[in-house]
């Protein structure tokens, strides 16, 4: 689960990093009143959306008077954001974060990951900041110094020394930057975070060490545990099906093709996907119903791909383990009456109960297409789609 | 032969009283050997009752020591699950098996840690568990669809699993073991230690390894496979067609910072001449093609 640059601050703040001083902001008015509270003289205005990329794509300005912080106010509020992670159609932009200016000296990149090779979380730390980490490791990868953190002794203050000095902060921030980077694993370690990076980290002219940024992603499995966290969840930054799919316990994942899939188990699903378009179709979700899907989940899950308005037809693909073909082939026929289906829809049944479920299939009377295999199933499903066009 | 299990292995359920462990307790117990396998099951507070006829002790450590159980399986829910690893290690079992889904990845981090010089081998979690076909079943997959045979099976989801099994079978080949290695980050046993299993094992002639996207656990597999195995190998890689920065249900299957990516981890696959396919539905296939070649 991700949240906003300024609850990730907050987040930052109470682990002892400092940040400049700032106000979440939902209007121009209190965007101006925030901008006076804060005082001084140059103030950010800040696009609050979860995508990276903010600055280039114009959701990010430096206001020098209480006039230009209106006039960006209104400008970002409510603008279509397009960034490189947003895609194409952008995110509108709802929240702004209004800043005090810092005086920036020198940026640098700090990050956390979960680090499946060592089994631990990994301190990314790099004196290129304000770039994003992926274009350094590949241009220049001996420029990121990285340090795997014991799970028990925690992040040690001799190795973030050490990595303090590797990027080039000097020796009269180096206490401050060592706190930093302590504080961060400590925050990221108490709110079970699978990511956190502050980019840029800056060293002002005055040698303070300020996050000028905070990106935090968690680990939903343990979001049972953060009550705290939940409510920061922000539901306009999300994908409305997938939402949706959320509250029925479905695992869903919008994708840009015509061909409905659902499926069971995540490995199959993706499968899935990719033999549809190994046949020259193009898949339109990633649709995981789980282990136990019921006839009222299986039909959520039509909905939801009716929901699509590219929708051209649908694939069930269904490998039957503890899950009955008869059960999901009876789920499927009721679903399919429920929601007056208008599309093709292509069934692939496999495992326990399997000759069962056919017999339900083509005892129901409805034009369901049925797929022999995986192969056949989807060639059929998308020469159905095709057709549709 | 086989690998890691076989039916003279004695298992000790954790969380066998749920709902879920009661269900799959059954499954397994009625499946070959199940019912001399199936010896134990675990939880404080029902410690002297019993469960299908199987007795239910207070810890792992007294169900081992009165049954001389070497293996575990978890069905603990997702708060006490990385615990009840925790338990089982500490008890010195050989293997544990953990099928529970969604346990928080720094439960799983700290619970690794503590793993580190200890004997005990974890496959899991979030896995369907392992089968040696008319032995032995532990976990989740329906026990019907796999034949007894030499070719051996490994791969980081379910039903995706059961897709290669069911094609083998089809096709007359049957396993000598199917291993599931779980879809989360930070888990036990990786590709590489199964395929190191499988090349020891007499019985085992060739392997299907089915891998998805995220981390680099598969590349880091062929690598070894290109210097050491000694058996034709089989892969696929799931999520060819799956978008950067989307979690594809499992926590370990995302494609972040530009690392992860199917094509990536099929091209190391290739040059390190495993014989992969792009299509799911030709892994059975493929496999035959090699061992008539």
């Amino acid at each position: 689960m991700k949240i906003h640059e300024y609850q990730g601050k907050e987040i930052l703040r109470e682990f002892g990093v400092p940040t400049p001083r700032g106000t979440a902001c939902f209007s121009v008015e209190e965007a101006l009143a925030a901008a006076q509270q804060l005082g001084g003289k140059v103030w950010v205005v800040k696009a609050q959306i979860h995508a990276g990329g903010r600055g280039k794509g114009g959701g990010v300005k430096v206001a020098k008077s209480l006039d230009e912080v209106r006039q960006y106010a209104e400008q970002i509020l409510g603008m279509q954001l397009v960034t490189h992670q947003t895609g194409p159609e952008g995110q509108t932009v709802r929240r702004l974060l209004i800043e005090e200016g810092a005086a920036i000296a020198k940026e640098f990149y700090v990050g956390m990951v979960v680090d499946r090779v060592s089994q631990r979380v990994a301190l990314l730390a790099s004196s290129e900041g304000g770039m994003e980490i992926e274009e350094v490791a590949r241009h220049s990868p001996d420029k990121i110094h990285t340090v795997r953190i014991d799970p028990v002794a925690g992040l040690d203050a001799g190795e973030a020394a050490r990595v303090v000095r590797a990027i080039g902060i000097p020796n009269a921030a180096n206490a401050e930057a060592v706190k930093v980077l302590q504080g961060l694993y400590q925050a990221f370690v108490a709110k079970d975070a699978m990511l956190a990076e502050i980019n840029p980290l800056i060293l002002t002219a005055d040698d303070r060490i300020v996050a000028l940024d905070a990106k935090f992603n968690f680990d939903s499995n343990a979001l049972y545990r953060h009550p705290e966290i939940v409510a920061m969840r922000d539901l306009d930054e999300e994908d409305p099906a997938e939402i949706e799919a959320s509250k029925f316990d479905l695992s869903y994942i919008s994708l840009d093709g015509d061909i409905g899939c659902l499926v069971n188990g995540a490995g199959l699903a993706m499968a899935t996907m990719d033999i549809i378009k190994l046949y020259g179709g193009s898949p339109a979700n990633f649709l995981d119903v789980g282990g136990g899907a019921t006839t009222e989940k299986v039909t959520e899950a039509f909905k939801l791909m009716l929901k699509n308005p590219h929708l051209k037809a649908i694939l069930v693909n269904i490998f039957g383990g503890i899950m009955k073909c008869d059960v999901i082939a009876e789920g499927v026929v009721a679903a399919a009456r429920q929601v007056h289906l208008t599309v093709p829809l292509v069934v692939r049944l496999e495992g326990t109960n399997v000759d069962l479920g056919k017999k339900i299939l083509a005892e129901s009377g409805l034009p369901i297409i049925s797929g022999n295999d995986m192969a056949d199933a989807a060639q059929k499903v998308v020469a159905a789609a095709k057709e549709a066009k | 032969m086989s690998i890691l299990i076989n039916k003279d292995t004695r298992v000790i359920t954790q969380g066998m009283t749920g709902k879920v462990g009661q269900f799959h307790t059954q499954q397994c117990k009625a499946y070959a050997n199940g019912a001399n396998c199936f010896v134990a099951g675990v939880n404080p507070k029902k410690a002297g009752e019993e469960f299908e006829g199987i007795p239910v002790y207070a810890s792992v450590r007294d169900a081992k020591q009165a049954t001389g159980a070497t293996v575990s399986v978890i069905y603990v829910p997702p708060a006490g699950a990385a615990a009840a690893i925790d338990e089982a290690v500490e008890a010195e079992l050989d293997l544990v098996i953990c099928i529970t889904e969604g346990i928080p990845v720094h439960d799983m981090i700290k619970t690794r840690y503590k793993m580190q010089g200890k004997k005990t081998l974890l496959i899991g979690p979030n896995c369907p568990g392992l089968i040696t076909p008319d032995e032995i079943k532990i976990g989740i997959m329906p026990g019907h669809i796999h034949k007894k045979g030499r070719i051996g099976v490994v791969s980081r989801s379910g039903t995706l699993t059961y897709e290669a099994v069911g094609q083998l079978t089809a096709l007359g080949y049957g396993q000598s073991s199917c291993v599931g290695i779980g879809g989360d980050p930070i888990n036990g046993l990786k590709h590489i230690d199964v395929l190191r299993m499988f090349n020891d094992d007499p019985e085992t002639d060739a392997v299907v390894m089915v891998g998805e996207i995220g981390g680099s656990d598969e590349e880091e597999c062929a690598r070894w496979i290109k210097d050491n195995m000694s058996k034709p190998v089989v892969g696929f890689i799931a999520g060819i067609t799956a978008p950067p920065g989307k979690r594809m249900g499992h926590a370990g299957a995302i494609i972040s910072g530009g690392q992860g990516g199917a094509e990536d981890k099929l091209a190391v696959m290739e040059a390190s001449g495993i014989h992969i396919t792009r299509n799911p539905a030709e892994m059975g296939r493929t496999m035959k093609r090699i061992l008539k070649g």
